[in-house]
């Protein structure tokens, strides 16, 4: 098991004064700079820290918000690939669609390769429904888009010998020939994301790295949907590091004080729903049969605990989130068997994507956190033998 | 180039593209260009319509129960598909009348010919540039929320109130694909295309810029702008209607259509 420590890199003044949305239209002078600098320190500071522990880094990237500072992941990833030593830097995601130009793509994260000597998983993604607004990127046929940066971003990185020709429907380029070229060789590791079987199956087709989120113990059906595609080639069952999970994580000495951190770390979830309602589903982000579900009133519930009992991400209690897998919370032993008890559910799971950080976490709060996992509930993890399923679920 | 017309409730194919199409009444050909929300088969415009010839009112590609190809990206895709449809369908004399998102194709149809076309109607249309670079000619419609956009739509906007428990699956459908095929075509450049205005002197046919007095989507400037830009045409208001004049105001808004067509003295 893997475990990356993820910030979104909030700025968490602004939950006191945003006047009903945090994003895209949230005015930028409630940001103060020299706030924001502290922030970006710190937040750094903790990467760093996890570095030294022996976990691994995930950043990401949303625009125009204050629950995520970083506009463009490529500046965090600059800093990281630098200052870190060994941790493998998880970009998840680059939100290729959105991207005017995939050749800049391409550079930049063969840059970020070769200076952390290979140590970039390059994950690339749709983009949440609040990013079209800002970037005015048309979120109709967004997906094709996504493909042709994805399909042009492989060819530039493993294309060695001659410049090549690029006329697709979306990007046009003449002479392509990027330098410097990966340090992966061909390229580093592809991750994404996904909610739904059909992508998933898709997914597994391509062997890349699948990661979900919120999906708690409503995640099976898309592993399985993966393993499907993954086995559909003739392959033998994906291992467990071909799946990934965000979960928030809050561990503590105590029962009382993790439920502290765990309450802090769940306002992450609970500022999901804090946007302007119309920016919340732009035209073509949902498939015209979901959208028409909507319009009826019928949206199925995803988020599910292990007994079946509906949960709402945004509004469920701390018991609520660690019954229903979203949240991982308790001292290292209770929270070892939940990641246990989880990846078990999954048919394994070899990367776990902590939110180990959120909202108005302390510095102290999260560094004693990053210490518990790495120390004390990490080494446990990676003696533990992860199951590796061989069909869907019973 | 051929069209296939089946029997009511009516399909077309051209192009090997089906589309639903109503067909009302007889004589000259009416050929109506709905807006974004689409059309139904009940809309008493058309019934209004069809009293002064024989009106073709079809949902564009992408758009209700019409299918869409996938090269399709752009108003002017619209405009050539309807140029073939005219040919398809031998039509000429036509009177080309199109409301919000179709005076947009309309107006696209026309500056690229006029041969098959004889009078134009633009109602409320979209699809110029007017204002300066920082100036939002058009409401940003996908930033609004739906009461928000009822009442800056219509004059009344319980005429814009959709009811979407009640509506059958198929009609849901339908708004959905209206909705998503709206931004399809005119999600950037917002609602328009920044080469049209400087196209429109080509439209030699006679043209009504006929405006709903109480748009707030779009200002009564901007509708005086886009008739300036057409050589001799015409603006007229019309009373106790907003950005759909056509569901407004039927009545009017036909008798207006109609007596505009009939006006020899205009050819």
């Amino acid at each position: 098991m893997r475990i990356y420590q993820f910030t979104e890199q909030p700025y968490p003044d602004a939950w006191n004064d945003h006047e009903g949305s945090l994003r895209v239209n949230l005015p930028n002078r409630k940001l103060d700079p020299k706030i924001a600098a502290d922030l970006y320190h710190r937040y750094y500071d903790e990467w760093l820290l996890a570095d030294e522990l022996g976990l691994d880094i995930m950043l990401n990237e949303h625009h125009q918000t204050a629950t995520c500072m970083s506009s463009t992941v490529i500046v965090g990833l600059s800093v990281l690939a630098r200052q870190t030593k060994r941790a493998r830097l998880l970009v998840l995601g680059y939100p290729i669609g959105h991207r005017p130009d995939p050749l800049r793509v391409a550079e930049e994260l063969s840059t970020i390769d070769v200076i952390s000597r290979g140590r970039l998983d390059m994950g690339f993604i749709k983009g949440v429904p609040y990013e079209f607004p800002a970037s005015n990127q048309n979120p109709v046929g967004v997906m094709d888009r996504f493909w042709e940066a994805h399909d042009f971003i492989l060819k530039a990185m493993t294309s060695h010998d001659a410049p090549f020709n690029w006329e697709g429907e979306f990007f046009h380029y003449r002479h392509v020939n990027i330098w410097p070229r990966p340090y992966q060789q061909p390229h580093p590791p592809i991750w994404t994301t996904t909610g739904n079987r059909a992508n998933a199956r898709v997914l597994g087709e391509r062997g890349y790295v699948m990661a979900t989120l919120g999906s708690g113990y409503n995640t099976r059906p898309l592993y399985d949907a993966y393993r499907e595609g993954y086995m559909a080639h003739g392959r033998p069952a994906p291992g467990p590091d071909r799946f990934a999970y965000l979960g928030l994580v809050a561990v503590a000495h105590n029962e009382d004080e993790a439920r502290r951190r765990g309450e802090l770390v769940a306002g992450y979830l609970r500022s999901g729903s804090i946007v302007h309602l119309p920016f919340r589903n732009p035209p073509g982000f949902l498939s015209v049969e979901d959208h028409a579900r909507m319009l009826k009133g019928q949206t199925p519930p995803r988020t599910l605990t292990r007994d079946g009992r509906v949960v709402d991400m945004r509004s469920g209690s701390v018991q609520d989130l660690i019954d229903a897998g979203i949240l991982f919370c308790g001292t290292p032993d209770q929270v070892y068997k939940q990641l246990v008890e989880f990846c078990v559910y999954c048919g394994g799971m070899g990367n776990l994507l902590m939110m180990g950080h959120a909202g108005f976490m302390s510095h102290a709060d999260t560094i004693d956190n990053l210490n518990l996992v790495a120390g004390e509930v990490m080494p446990r993890l990676k003696d533990w033998k992860q199951p590796v399923a061989q069909t869907a679920a019973a | 180039m051929t069209a296939v017309v089946d029997a009511p409730p009516c399909s077309l194919t051209v192009n090997g593209l089906r589309i639903e199409t109503i067909v009302l009444g007889d004589g000259r050909p009416i050929l109506f260009l709905h807006p974004g929300i689409g059309i139904e088969p009940e809309a008493p415009v058309l019934e209004r319509l069809a009293r002064g010839g024989r009106v073709i009112a079809p949902s564009h590609p992408g758009f209700g129960r019409s299918e869409l190809a996938a090269s399709m990206t752009a108003i002017d895709d619209l405009a050539y598909f309807y140029l073939d449809l005219v040919e398809a369908l031998d039509l000429s004399d036509v009177v080309l009348v199109g409301v919000s998102l179709g005076g947009w194709i309309a107006a696209s149809i026309a500056v690229k010919s006029t041969e098959r076309l004889s009078r134009l109607v633009l109602a409320n249309p979209v699809g110029i540039k007017v204002g300066d670079r920082e100036t939002r000619d058009i409401v940003d419609i996908w930033s609004i929320t739906d009461t928000e956009f009822a009442t800056l739509a219509y004059c009344e906007p319980r005429s814009g109130e959709r009811d979407y428990q009640a509506m059958p699956d198929a009609d849901v459908l339908a708004a959905a694909r209206n909705r998503e095929a709206t931004a399809r075509f005119a999600w950037s450049p917002y609602m328009h295309d920044p080469k049209l205005k400087g196209r429109l002197h080509r439209i030699r046919i006679p043209t009504l810029l006929l405006w709903g007095a109480h748009d707030r989507i779009l200002s009564e400037p901007y509708g005086r702008a886009y008739c300036a830009a057409i050589p001799g045409a015409r603006f007229e208001l019309i009373a106790r209607a907003g950005h759909f004049p056509h569901v407004e105001q039927p009545d009017e808004f036909a008798r207006r259509v109609l007596a505009f067509a009939g006006d020899a003295s205009r050819t």
